[in-house]
């Protein structure tokens, strides 16, 4: 959609940071509280899509406290919301039927960790950059990159509000605001939309593998007081996942009677019929799992993708005018599924780079790189490059092929192994077999409404439809006749669904209303026709603790 | 004219709330708040009295902890000219608050207060007319249209079945129904100014009012929950289950 040229007011920072997650806000603090007395801080600014911070945050999560003992270190006396160590951890093999244990790979321990909701840890990471003189504004997304004559990153604009569904400005029309800075963070998490952008512009990816996804998805339940070990951690592979699916569960205990359950699936899935929502109501019914929620209440429920790409996959994470962090960039460590620690420690980098390109001139924080190669993330995301990937070749091969590499080799594998992307990975539907799933009983598995009912999202009516799609003709033409309509079935909050128009030819329809911001669509679409931008300021999930 | 317009920070009426396990009241840990949107409605009512040149002044105030200064950052934002918060750490029943409100017209001399009809969290729908009564002035609840015609206001209501218009003389209190106008976005830049803009204080207890809880909540719970639906293979199916099984007809 064209849009008319508006006067916009313009703001002007020292740095903008666009998502007020652990990178984001880890980023904007060591920003400005990172101060050797003499220098004068820069002036930063937050821009965060979230109608409040957190309510677009969703992990586990078990929580390495590494990155937070390098950002700051007096945590615990501060008040950090992280209360419940980890005491137990276990890894099982699930079978329809029957769970068998299995030794928890030395990176996996989670003795050490927290468990905690990273809703809750933004909060309170916020509530420290404010206190430290950082702005953050909620309920503004940046929606589009600006560029300077040389062709530079030099700012973001939020988005127009009050336009109609067919672009045309509504009578409360307020144009965006330029948010204009000398260096832009891109802290978006997981596939972010102006992230995306910026890498392709940029070539960032040019010596980098293609980043690759899982599908996360999460209930908070509340359970039997009786039932509830607080930080017992347990994760499984297997059932009800097929041995060429990649994926796993998490249970976490929180605190009080909170139980935190959630199922991670490759988007590198090749059966277009695998519904990940379903899988996931599916294993809550397995005999070991069963009888610890049932009898309680389900209080949450959320979804959002993870970067699993690995080391491999990082972009280069600079370029005129800004950098990247967190899972923007891709930290996550794929066999501990974990991505808070590695974010703020990569924040912290962003910040320290940008800060030197403040103080001595020029426009990009070219080091960033080494840095990070320089650092404990290194470290840690370096030896495991290779175990995702290898889950390629089969669930059970894929295990020995860890063991080998985490025990013999130790990381230090000659080869690192490649991915494809995940749009390209699906089969089409008359090679693929069809999966039935149970109906969902309303007790211990529901449906798509009733979940996104509880994740509290919302986007105001009559604006334009934030899932764009490049030519709605290909949706009939390859996603309905080739892979039957696979978007009806990865969407976790139901937003896709094939209606028959008056010439009884199918037409996708698109319930953005429900859309709980998690990008799987932006990924996972074969014909890569599926556009996800951002909405009005403040729309999006209600998250409450995830 | 000088307005005084009141804004409760309430839970968001997105956010799903839940009552506590052990039934007594909702769960707010974590929850979103926001400003009642019934006093949105009516600080955007003040605020488009002002620009219009109706008004001279526009007073947001608030009555709770000091995180619900927060809404009185928002009413800045949309416009007001000053803010000023009641320090109250105990939730407030009607009556307390519309005595409090009674006491600080009395300091602030406003012509016009504006509240929303109600507030979400309780559904109260009493401290506007409350207030009313204390301060002895004329009321218009419900109001879908304020129109100024010399000291005196036109106010269209919502009644039951239509809509009635009435003539308040000034002072008045109006009591704003959400389709009275649709609030503003707020502007960013609006909402940095209004971060560094004062909030002016005032302890209850200086307002001399006696705010001793007089109601006791004897439980919270929650509506039972919507049976699922279910999909009937044939017309004729549909109509033998409602007469059947719902027997609707
Ligand atoms: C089921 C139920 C029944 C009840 N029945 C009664 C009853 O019969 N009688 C009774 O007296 N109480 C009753 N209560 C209790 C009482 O309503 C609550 O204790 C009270 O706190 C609710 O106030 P409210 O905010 O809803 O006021 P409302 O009258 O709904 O508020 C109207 C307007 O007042 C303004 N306002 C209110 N509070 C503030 C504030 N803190 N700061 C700024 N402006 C404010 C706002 O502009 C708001 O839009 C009942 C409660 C329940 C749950
Ligand atoms: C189901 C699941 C379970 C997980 N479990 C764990 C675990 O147990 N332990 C662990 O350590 N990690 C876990 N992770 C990974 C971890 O959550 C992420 O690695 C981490 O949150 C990344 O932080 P981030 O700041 O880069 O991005 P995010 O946490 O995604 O934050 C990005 C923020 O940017 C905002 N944003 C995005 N785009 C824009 C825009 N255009 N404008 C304004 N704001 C924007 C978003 O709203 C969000 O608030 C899990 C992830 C998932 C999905
Ligand atoms: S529409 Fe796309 S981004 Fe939104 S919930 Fe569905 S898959 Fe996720």
């Amino acid at each position: 959609m064209e849009q008319e040229a508006y006067e916009r007011e313009a703001l002007t920072y020292d740095v903008v940071v666009v998502g007020a997650g652990p990178a984001g806000l880890a980023a904007a603090l060591e920003l400005i509280g990172g101060d050797d007395a003499a220098s004068e801080s820069p002036t930063v600014c937050v821009l965060e899509k979230g109608a409040s911070v957190g309510a677009h945050l969703i992990s586990g999560a078990a929580i390495d406290p590494r990155g937070l003992d390098d950002l700051l270190p007096e945590w615990a006396e501060q008040g950090a919301p992280l209360r419940v160590r980890a005491t137990e951890d276990s890894l099982h093999y699930l079978t329809s039927k029957r769970a068998v244990r299995l030794p928890t790979p030395p990176q996996m321990d989670n003795r050490g960790s927290y468990v905690g909701s990273l809703g809750e840890l933004g909060q309170w990471l916020a509530e420290q950059a404010e206190a430290a003189g950082v702005e953050i504004y909620p309920g503004f997304p940046a929606a589009e990159v600006l560029y300077d004559e040389s062709g530079a990153v030099c700012g973001v604009a939020t988005p127009d509000m009050g336009r109609r569904a067919d672009g045309t400005p509504g009578p409360g029309f307020e144009p965006g605001v330029e948010v204009r800075a000398r260096q832009t963070g891109f802290a978006e998490g997981a596939h972010g939309s102006l992230t995306q952008q910026v890498i392709e512009r940029f070539g960032l990816r040019r010596d980098a593998q293609p980043q690759t996804y899982g599908l996360g998805l999460k209930e908070i339940w509340e359970v039997d007081p009786q039932r509830h070990a607080p930080g017992q951690v347990a994760h499984t592979i297997g059932w009800p996942l097929d041995q060429f699916t990649y994926g796993g569960s998490f249970l976490y205990h929180l605190d009080p009677r909170r139980v935190a359950i959630g199922l991670v699936v490759g988007l590198d899935y090749q059966n277009p019929y695998l519904s990940p929502f379903e899988e996931f109501q599916r294993l809550k019914t397995h005999p070991t799992i069963r009888p610890l929620l049932e009898g309680g209440r389900r209080i949450g429920y959320g979804a959002r993708v993870l970067p699993e790409g690995g080391w491999q996959s990082l972009p280069r994470l600079s370029f005129p005018g800004g950098v990247l962090a967190g899972d923007a960039a891709g930290f996550v460590n794929v066999p501990r599924i974990k991505g808070i620690h590695t974010a703020i420690k990569s924040g912290m980098l962003a910040a320290e780079a940008v800060r030197t390109v403040l103080q001595a001139g020029g426009n990009e924080a070219d080091d960033l790189d080494q840095r990070v190669g320089a650092s404990w993330l290194r470290d840690e995301l370096h030896p495991v490059r290779n175990i995702r990937p290898a889950f390629r070749w089969g669930l059970l091969p894929a295990l020995a092929y860890s063991a080998m590499d985490t025990y013999l080799l130790r990381g230090r594998a000659p080869w690192t192994l490649g991915h494809e992307p995940d749009h390209q990975r699906l089969q089409p539907a008359a090679r693929a077999r069809r999966k039935v799933y149970p109906r969902p009983d309303g007790q211990l598995t529901f449906d798509r409404t009733a979940s996104v009912f509880l994740s509290g999202t919302h986007h105001e009516e009559g604006q334009p439809c934030h899932l764009v799609l490049g030519d709605p003709g290909l949706a009939t033409r390859v996603n309905w006749a080739v892979y039957d309509g696979p978007e009806t079935r990865y969407c976790p909050a139901g937003v896709y669904d094939y209606e028959r128009d008056a010439d009884g030819q199918p037409r996708l329809r698109i319930d953005a209303i429900n859309c709980l911001h998690c990008k799987a669509c932006d990924i996972k679409d074969p014909p890569q026709n599926i556009r996800w931008v951002v909405p009005q300021g403040g729309d999006g999930p209600n998250y409450q603790g995830m | 004219m000088k307005i005084l317009v009141t804004a409760k920070r309430v839970i968001d009426s997105t956010v799903r709330v839940r009552v506590r396990s052990d039934g007594t009241g909702v769960d707010t840990a974590n929850a979103k708040m926001a400003m009642n949107p019934f006093d949105e409605t009516a600080v955007e009512e003040a605020v488009r009295l002002r620009e219009a040149g109706t008004a001279s002044e526009v007073l947001a105030v608030t009555l709770g902890d000091a995180g619900s200064e927060e809404v009185l950052r928002t009413a800045l934002a949309f416009g007001a000219d000053r803010a000023l918060r009641v320090e109250s750490d105990d939730p407030l029943e009607p009556l307390a608050v519309s005595r409090a409100l009674a006491a600080l017209v009395e300091r602030e001399q406003p012509d016009l207060v504006l509240m929303g009809k109600q507030a979400i969290d309780d559904d109260s729908n009493q401290v506007g007319q409350m207030l009313a009564q204390h301060l002895g002035w004329g009321q218009a609840t419900f109001a879908c249209a304020v129109r100024a015609e010399g000291e005196e206001l036109q106010v269209t209501r919502e009644v039951d079945g239509g809509r009635r218009t009435v003539a308040v003389r000034l002072p008045a209190v109006v009591t704003t129904e959400l389709d009275l106008n649709q609030p503003r976005y707020i502007k960013l830049p609006n909402i940095m100014k209004a971060k560094k803009k004062h909030i002016d204080r005032v302890a209850l207890a200086d307002l001399g009012v006696n705010a001793a809880p007089r109601l006791e909540v004897l439980g919270v719970a929650e509506p039972p929950p919507r049976a699922s639906g279910e999909r009937v293979a044939s017309v004729a199916e549909l109509v033998e289950r409602l007469k059947n099984d719902a027997q609707v007809i």
